[in-house]
């Protein structure tokens, strides 16, 4: 094993992932906030903050779908290392990290039961840029948020599915926002 | 601090518990089933609040916690220190000086701001129990949006007392889909619920639920066009700082029978004091009875 996959992970596990679920949290309670996110030095192409909410929230239980060029020899035994999560397609998967274009289609990940909406899966989106474009409202937003997103149909089909659906936390540098089922975009 | 993980719960419990929230806030007011560990507390101690509370305190936090508005009631005191103790957070009474609010069936009288976590103990996370014991059948109606029987309940107390008796725990309707149940905090705190800045989070440790509300989400009590809801409170004064406008407890005072009606938010009401409000009951303003 060689030291890219030892080191990268949290240097203080209990204390990191405790800040880092915090950022998680609030982007994902305030939909459209930009939240610093850090800790992780994951190999390329992952970003620090797709690699520290992977830290923070996947283990053993958690089946991950690495997209397209995020499923490298490098990522998989750093995930594999710091998480224990195992690697599965979309169709399996808790959570999916990749760009947007190579997470697609939305049709392929779980968007949970009419009993158990949770039981659906999480996308981690690699970004150029998080700030502006799109107009937010819901659960959330005092009035109206803004979030760059790299489609509207898609959210506002995922929307119309409520109370199931998927969840979204876009990634870019060490920054993150997160824009969950409940949301309306336009 | 060495003998204990960092907030007590060992890391894979806090990521599911983490996991659970996020869910939560993305579908407000269903509950996320969540494997609830076993608390160093009896589950009357509220281990659901617990865990939810040990799942998002970082070591920068300051905590607080109340017991039916107090601070100072040995549930509250035990919490408090339990958490000073195993993640080594600043404690205080201070409501605006609080980051994250662990509560015991009140919601603070004084309104809580964006930078503001409030997590409520929940014993039953089911509104719809009490109708029905089966939680496969509970899950169903959730699904289903099949609330009619819950309606016609409230209506029944209504023609039975009048109007409706329920005065804790009252049901609410979240972003016009899913009903819950707020934890029994007293009706007249309902509409705090709705619109509020911070994040709620609901834990139910025995029944392994966790909820969540987040800022500025759309809450509204259950009523009747014919029966309005009304967030009723004792019609009285606080005896001790003459607040008008919160939630009073009465307590008895003395061995003959005294009672006097004051704050149950003992943080609001020592607030007020120490702002020169006066209420009759305050040593030397005895209204003679
Ligand atoms: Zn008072």
């Amino acid at each position: 094993m060689d030291a890219q996959t030892l080191g990268g992970g949290f240097t203080d596990p209990a204390i990191q992932s405790a800040r880092a679920f915090r950022s998680v949290m609030e982007a994902m309670a305030r939909p459209g906030t930009i939240c610093n996110i850090a800790g992780a030095e994951p190999p390329a192409p992952l970003s620090r903050a797709a690699g520290s909410v992977l830290l923070t929230l996947c283990d053993a239980d958690t089946p991950v779908y690495l997209a397209s060029d995020t499923d490298t020899a490098d990522v998989r035994a750093w995930l594999a290392f710091h998480t224990g999560a195992p690697v599965t397609g979309p169709s399996h998967a808790m959570f999916a990290v990749g760009t947007w274009q190579a997470l697609l289609p939305l049709s392929a990940y779980q968007i949970g039961t009419s009993e158990y909406p949770d039981r659906s899966a999480t996308l981690i989106v690699e970004s150029d840029k998080l700030a502006g474009g799109a107009t937010l409202s819901g659960p959330g937003i005092k009035d109206t948020s803004g979030l760059n997103l790299p489609d509207l149909v898609a959210f506002q089909t995922n929307r119309r599915m409520f109370p199931l659906g998927l969840d979204f936390i876009f990634t870019s540098g060490e920054r993150l926002a997160a824009l969950p089922r409940s949301t309306e975009v336009c | 601090m060495t003998d204990y993980n960092f907030a007590y719960l060992d890391e894979q419990t806090k990521r599911m518990i983490r996991r659970a929230i996020l869910k939560g806030l993305a579908i407000p007011g269903y509950q996320v089933p969540f494997a609830s560990r076993e608390m160093p507390m009896p589950y009357g101690w509220g281990t659901g609040g617990v865990q939810v509370s040990a799942a998002v305190l970082t070591p920068e936090d300051t905590f607080k916690v109340i017991d039916q508005g107090a601070d100072d009631t040995t549930n509250a005191v035990s919490i408090r220190s339990f958490f000073e103790r195993t993640a080594g957070v600043e404690t205080t009474t201070d409501t605006s000086a609080a980051s994250v609010i662990q509560t015991r069936h009140r919601i603070p009288e004084e309104p809580l701001k964006e930078d503001q976590i409030l997590v409520y103990q929940v014993p039953i996370p089911e509104p719809l129990r009490f109708l029905e014991p089966r939680e496969s059948e509970t899950r169903k109606m959730h699904s289903l949006e099949e609330y009619g029987l819950m309606h016609v309940k409230l209506y029944e107390d209504i023609s039975r007392h009048g109007h409706i008796a329920t005065s804790y725990a009252y049901p609410v309707k979240v972003e016009g889909r899913y009903v819950m149940d707020p934890s029994p905090i007293p009706k007249f705190d309902n509409p705090k619920l709705g619109d509020m800045a911070a994040i709620q989070l609901f834990g139910a440790g025995r029944e392994q639920r966790i909820y969540a509300l987040p800022p500025y989400t759309q809450v509204v009590s259950l009523d009747f066009e014919d029966h309005p809801f009304e967030a009723s409170k004792a019609d009285q004064v606080c005896g001790l700082c003459g607040a008008e406008d919160s939630y009073l407890d009465e307590v008895i005072i003395d061995d003959a029978g005294g009672r006097l009606f004051c704050c149950s938010d003992t943080d609001y009401c020592l607030g007020r004091r120490n702002a020169g409000h006066q209420g009759s009951s305050l040593p030397g303003n005895e209204v003679a009875a």
